[in-house]
């Protein structure tokens, strides 16, 4: 037992605890925290095979941004689940249906699964590669090799993605935008290049006769 | 002195215990020393503000009030833990460890000197940002579990403003890069050693970038004038409300640590990690001398801010993080790369440092 294999089985266990978490959390909130928990034991496995940089950029992207507005949403939410639950029983007949059929979808997957020889191979291994990553010292590391892939084999795809993202970030702001008319706007611009003179006067005041006078 | 610096940095990794064994110990001889500092550190924080405000500050406890932030820590340990009666108690108790660990961990891959890193990992710049975006967490689940106004209002501002600034601070963050062409944090502080000292760190060509990211990092870490998170006037006391003796202690030494970790990561991106101004090997004798000495610099930076500037309105930060500065830093990633493409040599000259 090495200690990667060690890391492996914390990191495994601890992605399955937290995803049977996920389901049977009572409080919504708790769910999300649950989920958060699984995203950083895949990070956790993922450097375990050596894919760092994908590791970090699943901490970065899903945990650091996408599961806190999650959690900002599903904190918001003031959901009654008592009330949501009180007309779950009617339901387990199509729930029953539903829940063979998927079985049974999935049982003919796994029945018809077949191994390649070099899978075969690599289940010879102890454990999952986990510890035993042999990389050239002097060669592309994990990120340059990924950036000479992704930058030149497959170009066109991640400018697609790109573009995907960018019109979804359009979309999404041009779908929440609404224009508000006759409301008064801050002008930093202006507050910032306001002189002394326009905005302060000195002025010596006589005794009992005030400004005015 | 060698002695140490060998226990520091060498792991025997033949017997898997001796290994991880000595793993453990240089983690926590860092703690140690980090956790040593930061109580230095505290009460350098309070003496400025009390020079500005023209007060002596803490002075009673020890010379000079040297003590003070034991007493204080005492202080918090001794008082009794209160927790709300509809609290989320476990997600209530969670959330300062969290803040604490968080703040600890992203400390694993800073280099405070040449090989003296308890992580050498090469997506090491990736990982600082990854935990310190995780940072937000403490804060979001300690607000939440509190279930009480002001700290969940507080925790919902705080988790807003870190997300906001984390997108320049990432984008502040990949115009390093371009320069260095590494990820690992050992190579960004070597890459400015070419030679000249003091000119080659990135902050003289990416000064506009140092000072966004200086004003982004008060943003992260809740500094003022950007605590809106907690601000007094309004909130009391924010997503600490709650929160007294140990659980408070947790989240402030947490809060603190991620700020002297801030000061750390501008110290490696821009000014020049554990590298002297002038390019001397006897000023170079000493190994953390200089790291320390800039990272303590910027906590100072961080201090005086503190002491003069007034806070802002939670529109205005919106505004800054959306509508200037992430502009500007995308705007000046393009400068930065179309340079290295265009003018002939640049590529070059600042990554001459790999041949070396």
């Amino acid at each position: 037992m090495t200690f990667a294999s060690l890391a492996f089985y914390v990191f495994a266990g601890a992605t399955i605890g937290a995803g049977l978490g996920v389901i049977l959390a009572r409080n919504p909130v708790h769910s999300v925290l649950f989920l958060i928990t699984a995203f950083i034991s895949v990070a956790g496995l993922f450097v375990l095979m050596g894919a760092e940089y994908l590791a970090m950029l699943l901490v970065v992207v899903y945990v650091g941004a996408v599961a806190v507005l999650f959690l900002f949403v599903v904190m918001m939410l003031d959901v009654d689940f008592e009330e949501l639950k009180k007309g779950f029983a009617d339901y387990i007949p199509l729930a029953v249906i539903l829940g063979v059929v998927l079985i049974v979808e999935i049982g003919f997957t796994v029945a018809a699964w077949r191994f390649t020889d070099s899978a075969e191979l690599a289940r010879q291994h102890p454990s999952p590669t986990a510890g035993q990553v042999v990389t050239d010292p002097t060669g592309p590391n994990n990120v340059e090799s990924l950036g000479l892939i992704l930058y030149t084999d497959y170009i066109h795809f991640f400018q697609i993605a790109g573009m995907i993202l960018l019109v979804a970030m359009i979309g999404a702001i041009l779908l929440t935008f609404r224009e508000r008319v006759g409301i008064r706007k801050q002008d930093v611009t202006s507050q910032v290049g306001r002189k002394r003179a326009e905005g302060v006067e000195v002025v010596s005041v006589p005794t009992g006769k005030g400004i005015q006078g | 002195m060698s002695g140490i610096i060998d226990f520091l940095t060498t792991r025997d990794w033949s017997i898997w215990w001796v290994g991880a064994l000595s793993t453990t110990l240089q983690t926590l001889a860092l703690m140690i020393v980090l956790l040593l500092a930061l109580a230095f550190l505290l009460l350098f924080d309070r003496k400025v503000w009390a020079a500005v405000q023209m007060r002596k500050g803490p002075n009673v406890v020890g010379a000079f009030g040297l003590l003070q932030s034991f007493a204080d820590f005492f202080k918090f340990v001794l008082k009794e833990i209160v927790i709300p009666a509809g609290a989320d108690k476990t997600v209530f108790l969670l959330a300062p460890f969290i803040s604490f660990i968080l703040a600890f961990v992203g400390w694993a891959v800073v280099p405070v000197g040449p090989g003296l890193v308890v992580s050498d990992i090469n997506v090491g710049i990736l990982y600082l940002f990854a935990v310190s975006s995780l940072g937000v967490y403490g804060i979001i689940m300690g607000g939440w579990a509190s279930n009480s106004k002001y700290p969940f209002l507080g925790s919902l501002r705080s988790a807003a403003q870190m997300v906001s600034y984390e997108v320049s601070l990432g984008f502040i963050i990949i115009s390093v890069l371009l320069l260095v062409g590494s990820m690992n944090l050992t190579d960004i502080v070597n890459s400015q050693d070419r030679g000249l000292g003091i000119f080659n760190w990135h902050f003289i060509p990416l000064f506009p970038l140092f000072v966004m990211f200086f004003v982004s990092a008060l943003a992260e870490t809740n500094r003022p004038p950007f605590d809106l998170p907690e601000a007094e006037s309004e909130l009391v006391a924010g997503y600490q409300v709650e929160y007294s003796s140990t659980p408070y202690l947790l989240f402030m030494i947490g809060e603190y640590l991620n700020i002297v970790l801030m000061c750390a990561m501008t110290t490696i991106l821009f000014l020049g990690g554990w590298h002297s101004p002038i390019d001397l090997p006897i000023l170079n004798a000493v190994p953390v001398f200089w790291f320390g000495l800039k990272t303590v610099f910027m906590f100072f930076m961080f201090a005086m801010v503190k002491a003069i500037v007034p806070r802002y309105r939670y529109d205005q930060l919106m505004r800054i993080g959306w509508k200037l500065f992430l502009p500007f830093s995308i705007a000046y990633l393009l400068l930065v790369a179309g340079a290295l493409l265009y003018i002939p040599g640049a590529a070059d000259l600042f990554h001459s440092w790999r041949a070396g």
